[in-house]
């Protein structure tokens, strides 16, 4: 029952994406920044490769999650149907896993279209290394999957929306650029912050191996976004 | 059906409701009269399990709302104040929405709600582009969809035009037949034209509690005489006045010339002006004032309710 009532809101939330113009206008800017990055070398230095896409996309989501994910509490709370959804016979939880599930599936649906970047790689060179195009996709999966989980637990924390986003796009960017700030740093300490980067877990993936670590990583945020939001506004009551 | 005991909600150090008890019965339409800020909502969100209370029990039914809140969401329909609805969607859409979280998957029950809360021509319009009589009519139909035994509305007649009033209030009093219904409200007619009892609330306190025709009667009925008089003192007159039929009490008041001034509650059944002045006039008094004022229910709430919080 608990999976069925979230699924419900997921597709409401995504329904009321789709209903207003700001899905397809970031929709639109991710897409044309991230071509731009793809196409550029690609016409200019005929280099036909997606190292450079991978490498910003964690940055590019650390900005496009808190704007998809910033209305998913806020809104509700600034109008007041909040107080309709909690007075639901639903469960926080089912709330909070319906809203992520939401803003990962819309993560999701923004980067299908990017296959076409791979696909036109295909095209042109015979030789091509799928190991590191698939573990980027699956790394990006979960990088998504963290970020909109902080973007929820952000949305959760104000009533404002601009406020919200701030707030998710400052951890997010914490998080990808952590290891990149700490180079002054003693090796044996950048070590240690390295791991709390979400940088630098992706990167691990997107070279095509599979760690666990990597992965209990991601998922481990997640959970903690979710928890988090639940607390939050268990705590509001 | 739903039995409030000691009930108290701080918000921070802010006091909302202080300690409150209260039973409802089930099939009445209950009342919940107070100025704004007096606790109504407060009160009716801990009800609904939108927030928890700092002391105190609330049961409703067989369930305790810090035990069992999805059952007691599952037989409570709820509409907030103003009714927050999402206004993105298609009034057709969020029905089937709500209908959908309360596991309510026949579409005719879509419709024969539609029927009752008269929403067959907005069923495909925008929420957010209805009139604030539609909206209210949506959160009436979002709150019965489900068929609820209880039925909470929280300022269901705010902000509506007086037909648009009355056509709420028909809806409710057509529900309130077969339901156990609680709205709160600061307007008196309101309770008036639709609730079997009533439940006045001020500063978070219970301040009246009763069946609207008896509260009406204990108070309504009452007449106020004030009068100015010199030549005697307060307690002569005092006993002197007892002796009409009707009067009930006598209170001396301030006044800053030098007069006897009181102010006498009667009986509205007869008027006793007359015999009071006939009383002045044998004992060879002045009658300097002398007015007279129904004491109607809108007074009494004033009189209970006064110094209320401000919004």
């Amino acid at each position: 029952m608990t999976k069925l009532k979230s699924i419900i809101i997921m597709k409401k939330e995504l329904m009321s994406y789709f209903t207003t113009p700001i899905a397809y206008i970031v929709i639109v800017v991710f897409l044309a920044v991230t071509g731009w990055f793809f196409f550029s070398p690609f016409f200019i230095n005929s280099q036909a490769e997606l190292r450079g896409f991978f490498q910003l996309l964690p940055i590019m989501l650390a900005f496009v999650i808190p704007a998809i994910s910033m209305r998913l509490f806020s809104e509700e709370k600034n109008t007041g149907s909040f107080e309709i959804i909690m007075t639901l016979p639903v469960s926080t939880y089912d709330v909070v896993i319906g809203k992520f599930l939401a803003a990962s599936t819309f993560t999701v649906l923004m980067l299908l279209p990017t296959i076409f970047y791979p696909i036109s790689i295909l095209f042109i060179t015979e030789s091509i290394d799928f190991g590191p195009i698939i573990g980027g996709y699956i790394g990006i999966l979960f990088l998504g999957g963290a970020f909109s989980s902080i973007g929820v637990f952000a949305s959760s924390l104000t009533k404002n929306q601009i406020i919200a986003f701030m707030i998710a796009l400052v951890i997010c960017l914490f998080l990808t650029l952590i290891d990149k700030f700490l180079f002054f740093l003693p090796n044996y300490l950048l070590t240690f912050f390295e791991y709390l980067g979400a940088d630098f877990h992706f990167r691990n993936i997107s070279r095509g191996i599979i760690d666990s670590r990597d992965i209990i990583y991601f998922i481990s945020i997640t959970i903690i976004g979710i928890i988090g939001t639940v607390q939050i506004l268990e705590e509001r009551r | 059906m739903i039995s409030v005991n000691s009930l108290t909600k701080y918000y921070g150090e802010l006091l909302a409701v202080d300690n409150i008890s209260f039973t409802i019965r089930k099939g009445e339409i209950t009342g919940l009269l107070g100025p704004n800020g007096a606790g109504k909502t407060t009160t009716l969100r801990m009800l609904t399990c939108y927030l928890k209370p700092s002391r105190g029990r609330i049961s409703i039914g067989d369930f305790m709302v810090d035990e069992n809140p999805m059952e007691i969401r599952n037989i409570i329909g709820y509409l907030p104040e103003s009714a927050p609805i999402y206004s993105d969607m298609l009034v057709f859409d969020y029905l089937k929405y709500i209908g959908q979280i309360r596991q309510i998957e026949d579409r005719k029950r879509i419709k024969e709600i539609s029927r009752i809360c008269g929403l067959d021509e907005v069923m495909h319009q925008n929420v957010g582009e209805l009139s604030k009589g539609y909206r209210q009519r949506v959160g009436l139909a979002h709150a019965m969809i489900h068929n609820p035994e209880i039925l909470i509305l929280d300022e269901p007649t705010s902000g509506l035009d007086p037909n648009q009033i009355v056509e709420i209030r028909n809806i409710i009093k057509e529900i309130g037949k077969e339901k156990t219904v609680i709205l709160s409200t600061h307007i008196l007619s309101e309770v008036e034209a639709t609730c079997d009892r009533v439940i006045i609330i001020n500063k978070g306190k219970i301040v009246a509690d009763g069946m609207t025709t008896e509260l009406i009667s204990s108070f309504g009925n009452d007449v106020k005489i004030s009068l100015k008089i010199s030549g005697t003192d307060f307690n002569t007159l005092s006993e002197e006045i007892k002796k009409i039929e009707g009067i009930q009490k006598i209170t001396q008041t301030e006044n800053n010339e030098n007069l006897t001034s009181a102010v006498v509650m009667a009986t509205s059944e007869k008027d006793n002006r007359p015999e009071i002045f006939r009383l002045v006039t044998e004992k060879e008094w002045i009658l300097y004032e002398m007015s007279r004022e129904e004491n109607s229910l809108e007074n009494v709430f004033r009189e209970i309710t006064v110094g209320g919080g401000n919004d």
